[in-house]
């Protein structure tokens, strides 16, 4: 994606409607919340432009229910919004799972619980992102460290979305949201807009098809002719509802396994000097800038540290982390919540490995020297 | 007079516009729901609506089950949201016609907000509440169109709380096209399902439905055909002019057409929206345009 894209000095959030609107997004609907509402303004002033719609609903529910109306109607659709809003909106990303509906959901944390610090970054998202929405349910999570990134990864979001038929949400925190920094705006690599599968050809019924091997069904697009029924009851290959515990089972397993099944295709990650870490920094967003920082001090200081940065959060980049930490005695997990990435790490830790929680919850970024500190602790 | 004109169902059969391999279908014996369901079959039939390009969405109750059996595109979506997903329909594919069906229940306590906010905004659509006073999937709780001082399950010693009067509310929020009928009049109602369909703005229509087997039951109302006969004593159309002896409901209503404005539509002020906004199939959605 390199040298045809202009450069323009943008702040995250404008960056992420400017990705938006590369990667083909013709609708957004949202409401008005800290640190995530010039998402929305520049989507306002984009969409009309590419004849796309922008619509400023009565609530969150109302907007999560408008993108999925939307993409159902076959248009590439998103929201944005921040805590709060994101907590509303877990009924339809739930819908969203259920149905298989391509949508991109941006959350620019902030601090929690509750109405929280709406002006101050947090991290704490993190498992609300994964598990926010009730029952067993796919979703993919991207985590953009930079203004660039978040272009960059916004693009990657609707393509995974329409190609795997599956909600994404794309996390970062308000000091990326609100980061002024130079990008290139480079449009979309080749391949990179691989779009849905539709149903078509003969055929027409109610049953837009079974999925193949790539576990994904072809949708049924309104006024296609095939006249299907979408529901977020449990429903077989038919798109009708079901009880009958071999339908429900075959249905369940192959909407959670296709996150598996193209694991390797929507993993991304970053890592420094894994080869020789003894202690690895993991972290994400703008803490992984300080662990950036820090980790090089140390290593200037002799101390093997590296850093594992997870651009894809979920599903957590387990194989890669693994490989990353192989010579490590510790890892530590600098975020801004009370520990939650931590808890994933610790999960997928061996025994041998030393898992340490550094969280920040007051609302200030984690510095370099903060990190840097823990890393020496360990290494002492 | 075309009286005979207006009630005689030449040349549709509901059976063409329904997804018969789903039947027998779950509603309750007696249940009101069916003949609203009739009604607007009969109407996209009079109309020559497409079944391909109608597109019709469901919220969560009795009401939000009818869309399966009809042979369209068709959404159950989340309870109470059927209008917020609508929204999003309509706007991405004016080509579509948009329908859709809630309850008492789904339209004015879940979804109260996003009914408001409908009708302020006026996007081209349909919407029918089937007003039944209850919740009948959940087993008969009370609703906010429950006559005060009935029972249901949730209200053993009678309803305290006043019913809400959803049409009133529509006016007030500026819906284009507001009207109401009962069950018991299935012509009379497929008229107004049709004059809804073609007004240019959002229309509201209230179905006065019945749900026999357990509100009924429960406070005694008699049997199914004496429940629908019953309506009648509630109507007040204005042809009556509000003469006729105490009404069945404790709340009587208005039906016909209650409101009709020409606001303009919400796509008049946005043009770049009367575009169909899905690319055509041949180019694919993956181009970057």
């Amino acid at each position: 994606m390199a040298g045809t894209g202009t450069i323009r000095n943008v702040q995250g959030n404008h960056a992420c409607a400017l990705g938006a609107i590369a990667a083909g997004c013709r609708f957004f609907a949202g409401y008005p919340i800290t640190p995530s509402s010039e998402v929305a303004e520049r989507m306002a002033r984009e969409l009309p432009g590419v004849k796309g719609v922008f619509i400023q609903m009565e609530d969150e529910i109302a907007s999560m229910g408008a993108v999925i109306g939307a993409s159902l109607g076959g248009v590439k659709a998103m929201t944005a919004t921040s805590g709060p809003g994101f907590s509303l909106m877990q009924e339809n990303i739930g819908y969203a799972a259920q149905t298989e509906t391509p949508c991109v959901i941006v959350n620019v944390m902030r601090g929690g619980p509750s109405t929280g610090m709406p002006t101050r970054p947090s991290q704490g998202d993190i498992m609300q992102a994964r598990w926010g929405t009730h029952g067993d349910h796919p979703v993919i999570v991207l985590a953009p460290a930079s203004v660039k990134e978040v272009y960059d990864e916004m693009i990657r979001a609707f393509g995974l979305a329409e190609r795997l038929r599956v909600p994404v949400i794309v996390l970062f925190d308000e000091v990326i949201g609100h980061l002024l920094e130079s990008v290139e705006l480079a449009p979309p690599a080749p391949g990179a807009l691989v779009g849905r599968k539709w149903a078509q050809g003969p055929g027409q019924s109610h049953r837009p098809g079974a999925a193949g091997d790539d576990m994904v069904p072809a949708m049924a697009r309104p006024g296609d002719g095939y006249r299907a029924h979408t529901t977020g009851l449990t429903h077989d290959e038919t798109g009708f509802p079901t009880q009958d515990p071999v339908a429900v089972d075959r249905f369940l397993r192959r909407l959670l396994g296709k996150i598996d099944h193209h694991r390797k295709s929507i993993e991304s990650y970053e890592t420094v000097a894994p080869d020789d870490a003894g202690i690895v920094v993991a972290a994400i967003g703008v803490t992984s800038r300080a662990a950036r920082r820090a980790v090089k001090t140390a290593r200037d200081e002799g101390i093997k540290a590296g850093l594992f940065r997870p651009i894809t959060l979920w599903p957590f980049p387990t194989e890669p982390f693994l490989r990353a930490a192989r010579r490590a005695k510790a890892v530590l997990v600098p975020e801004m919540n009370a520990g939650q990435m931590c808890l994933e790490i610790e999960r997928i830790c061996p025994d041998t490995v030393s898992v340490v929680s550094l969280g920040r919850i007051d609302g200030e970024p984690i510095s370099p020297d903060e990190i840097l500190a823990a890393i020496r602790k360990i290494g002492a | 007079m075309n009286v005979t004109s207006h009630i005689s169902a030449e040349g549709f059969d509901v059976r063409d516009y329904l997804r018969l391999d789903l039947f027998p279908h779950f509603l309750c014996p007696g249940c009101g729901h069916g003949m609203a369901l009739r009604a607007l079959m009969w109407a996209l039939h009079e109309r020559g609506t497409s079944m391909d390009r109608l597109a019709v969405v469901c919220g969560i109750g009795c009401s939000g089950r009818l869309g399966a059996y009809i042979d369209a595109n068709t959404f159950h979506v989340t309870h109470g949201r059927p209008l917020a997903f609508a929204t999003g329909l309509a706007l991405a594919r004016p080509d579509l016609e948009v329908v859709v069906i809630t309850g008492d229940g789904d339209c004015l306590a879940i979804g109260g907000n996003h009914l408001i906010h409908a009708c302020r905004r006026n996007l081209n659509m349909t919407c029918l509440m089937l007003n039944n006073e209850v919740y009948g999937m959940t087993g008969g709780q009370v609703s906010p169109t429950t006559a005060e001082f009935r029972f249901t399950t949730t209200t053993p010693q009678g309803n305290h709380e006043p019913g809400f009067d959803a049409c009133k509310l529509a006016e007030a929020a500026g819906a284009g096209f507001v009207g109401r009928e009962a069950t018991l009049q299935v012509p009379t109602l497929k008229d107004l399902i049709v004059e809804a369909l073609d007004h240019d703005g959002f229309s509201f229509v209230e179905v006065i439905s019945d749900c026999t087997e357990i509100y009924g039951r429960k406070n005694a109302l008699g049997n199914s055909p004496e429940m629908i006969l019953s309506q009648k004593a509630g109507m007040r159309p204005d042809s009556y002019g509000n003469k006729v002896d105490e009404p069945f409901r404790p709340n009587p209503f208005r039906t016909g057409v209650l409101a009709r404005t020409d606001r303009p539509e919400y796509r008049v002020h946005n043009i770049g929206h009367r575009e169909n906004l899905s690319e055509p199939r041949s180019r694919g959605l993956d181009d970057n345009g």
